[in-house]
């Protein structure tokens, strides 16, 4: 009821924007993209059949929809290409967010517990390579990383290596690159859950006798796992999709979901196929997603 | 609280402590904890200031003290949160300064509980129970123990914000006592609790302690909670303990003016002593004439003093008291003045006096009769009279 009363009036008005601009500029545009999905590949202006076509009358429009099929959900599922694609991008996810949780994790921890003058300097450092382009930083990397590159003239002359390394277009890269780029997303939400523990709990744990070891898995971690799951999700989603990283900094001979979207885009032409791609990208991410909406969902409720 | 005796079985040792050498030779009246000298200091801030204390088995002890008097700080020593820089903490003669907080067989009732979240109640009992090693049947055993003797019943299984702050503070003494600690101690154990509940629960926390004989030791800033609750108060002031003493000496023979005014409310004035009879002091105050007190047990060494009285020692009649009137024989000390306020406070009423010498005296009645017919307002000229014995000097 009071829920209800909120949305009264010019309430009701505001809320109506932001469901406006969601259907404008997402639920129409993926509608298209559903639309092209189930056509045919053609060679003409625009590169897909069947074309809608209002002006013809509804009996044309009929026929369109009639032309309209599931042959490229078809080929994902019997062309390698596209499982392999799916399953690396899971992969690489996957293990990504693995990495990001065990060093991020010591890293919140250790923010969390610095002097409270200490906390805001060390958030500021977290942050600050938001500052310069995302692009501008993975290029960066590759200077460093190429066959005559900072990394390898350190090794070089320090005689760990005899000759230069090949780091670049590695799968390591790509994991540095991803890893680098996606780690304050990762030590965000987990500090945000670490600062706001009462420190009086692992006391009141150690005054119980347990050891700082047993102080840690018992109390602290549990009551963490907020915090684990929001960053674990803010990494793994949009690391799943990921298309730059993986293009600049890893090798050619397997790709991201995301690549092999661009590819059939732009090199193959394949509008639908692209489109196909693009719907499975999203039906993959829903799952996460949905998750991540509960939790925030019921943080917000715990906090009220 | 259930029936059963509580001397019924001994005190189990929770933790297997590991064989410790028997206690030094002088062990036969040494007390259950010795603080010896203890100093700490945070920077350039001495929060605990060389303090000694000596304090008995089954006894309970209030630190009392305003905020930022280094009670806490103590306490904090005492569970092993903080380390001396200086001193010793002594467990039945054995240093524990150097055991970690999970190594002392002592536990903590936090300000704020500190009970854990993600928990049920029943399991935020069993912790410590755990982590002693203890076998399961066992622990079911204690935790049904701890859950009957604390009145939970039935709410085992809910998670702490499930809980009313009363039940809170519960699981929180429950949880600290599963292990049968040597010493529990207290911070601020009822500050969370409204008026009525931390009433109930003093009389429940003195109950228990009583039952287990389990020594506590309670920080507190409520002098109500420390006089009404402890067997001795150690009053705490910038780090030092500025006494030590049983509620009723602490009332009735504060050490100092500093302990006078900060334990309930008092009377002041300043004098000087002008004369001393066998027995009395006659002190010149400045404020309130002569007044005549009995003189004190040690002999006053300073010329300028301060005469104490407590308010409920001051009566008030409106003619002073009748000199063929045997109780009011010893009533030499006399002040006149009129009413300015009165606060009328059910049991008891309060009265502000401006005396004719321009100085304020309080007094309290108690309300003894239903209909006063003699009750004053302000306004009214009254003679403020109270005993030699009334009265305390006190020299710093």
């Amino acid at each position: 009821m009071s829920a209800r009363r909120i949305f009264a009036g010019p309430a009701r008005l505001a809320a109506i924007a932001p469901c406006l601009w969601m259907v404008l500029f997402f639920l129409v545009p993926f509608g298209f993209v559903l639309k092209i999905s189930l056509s045919q590949t053609a060679v003409a202006q625009p590169p897909y059949l069947p074309v809608f076509d209002f002006t013809q009358g509804l009996a044309a429009i009929k026929a369109a929809f009639a032309v309209l099929s599931l042959d490229n959900y078809r080929l994902l599922v019997s062309d390698n290409l596209y499982i392999l694609s799916c399953l690396r991008s899971l992969v690489v996810a996957a293990v990504s967010t693995a990495i990001l949780l065990l060093i991020g994790y010591p890293v919140a921890y250790a923010m969390a517990r610095l002097p409270q003058r200490w906390q805001g300097i060390a958030m500021m450092l977290v942050i600050v390579p938001f500052w310069t382009s995302f692009l501008i930083r993975i290029y960066a990397w590759i200077n460093i990383l190429q066959h005559d590159g900072l990394l390898n003239q350190v090794l070089l002359a320090l005689h760990i290596v005899s000759a230069p390394v090949v780091w670049l277009s590695t799968d390591s890269a790509m994991y540095l690159g991803i890893v680098y780029s996606y780690l304050p997303f990762m030590i965000l939400p987990l500090y945000a859950s670490l600062a706001k523990m009462d420190p009086a709990l692992s006391e009141a744990a150690s005054d119980l006798g347990a050891s700082p070891q047993q102080t840690f898995w018992l109390v602290t971690f549990p009551l963490s796992l907020p915090g684990v799951v929001a960053g674990a999700l803010l990494c793994f989603i949009p690391i799943l999709g990921e298309f730059v990283i993986p293009d600049l900094l890893a090798g050619s001979d397997s790709m991201m979901i995301g690549q092999t979207l661009w590819l059939e885009f732009f090199t193959n032409k394949d509008w639908p196929v692209a489109s196909a791609v693009a719907v499975v990208l999203l039906v993959l991410l829903v799952a996460p997603l949905a998750l991540y909406d509960r939790l925030q969902r019921r943080q917000l409720e715990a906090a009220r | 609280m259930t029936d059963e005796p509580a001397t019924s079985e001994p005190p189990l040792e929770v933790v297997a402590e590991p064989a410790r050498p028997a206690p030094p030779a002088e062990a036969a009246d040494i007390p259950l904890l010795r603080i010896e000298a203890v100093v700490k200091q945070f920077g350039g801030f001495r929060a605990v200031d060389r303090l000694s204390l000596d304090i008995r088995a089954g006894e309970f002890f209030a630190l009392l003290g305003p905020s930022g008097c280094g009670k806490t700080t103590l306490l904090r020593m005492l569970a092993g949160f903080e380390t001396p820089d200086e001193g010793r903490i002594l467990l039945d003669g054995w240093d524990i300064a150097p055991l970690l907080p999970h190594e002392r067989p002592v536990n903590m009732m936090f300000q704020n509980y500190a009970l854990f979240p993600h928990l049920s109640v029943r399991d935020n009992i069993a912790f410590g129970l755990k982590r002693a090693g203890m076998p399961a049947a066992d622990i079911r055993t204690r935790v049904a123990e701890m859950i009957a003797l604390v009145k939970l019943e039935g709410l085992e299984k809910r998670k702490p914000d499930q809980l009313s702050g009363g039940q809170k503070q519960r699981v929180a003494l429950a949880r600290a006592l599963a292990r049968r600690p040597r010493i529990l101690l207290l911070d601020e154990p009822l500050a969370a609790l409204d008026k009525k509940l931390r009433e109930s629960t003093q009389a429940e926390l003195m109950a228990l302690q009583r039952r287990l004989g389990t020594t506590f030791i309670i920080v507190t800033h409520d002098q109500d909670e420390a006089m009404t609750m402890a067997d001795r108060i150690g009053v705490m002031d910038r780090g030092r303990l500025e006494q030590v003493a049983t509620p009723r000496q602490l009332y009735e023979a504060p050490a100092s003016r500093w302990i006078a005014e900060f334990v309930g409310d008092i009377n002041l004035f300043e004098g000087e002593v002008a004369s001393r009879e066998a027995g009395r002091l006659v002190i010149a105050t400045r404020d309130a004439g002569s007044i005549v007190v009995a003189a004190p047990l040690q002999p006053i060494n300073k010329d300028v003093v301060a005469v104490a009285i407590r308010p409920e020692k001051v009566k008030l009649s409106r003619r002073g008291p009748a000199s063929d009137d045997a109780d009011h024989a010893h009533a030499i000390n006399r002040l006149e003045g009129v009413v300015t306020d009165v606060g009328y406070l059910g049991g008891l009423t309060t009265y502000k006096v401006k005396l004719d010498s321009g100085a304020e005296l309080r007094s309290s009645m108690a309300n003894t009769a239903r209909i006063d017919i003699d009750a004053y307002s302000p306004t009214h000229r009254v003679v403020a009279w109270f005993t030699p014995d009334d009265c305390l000097v006190l020299e710093q």
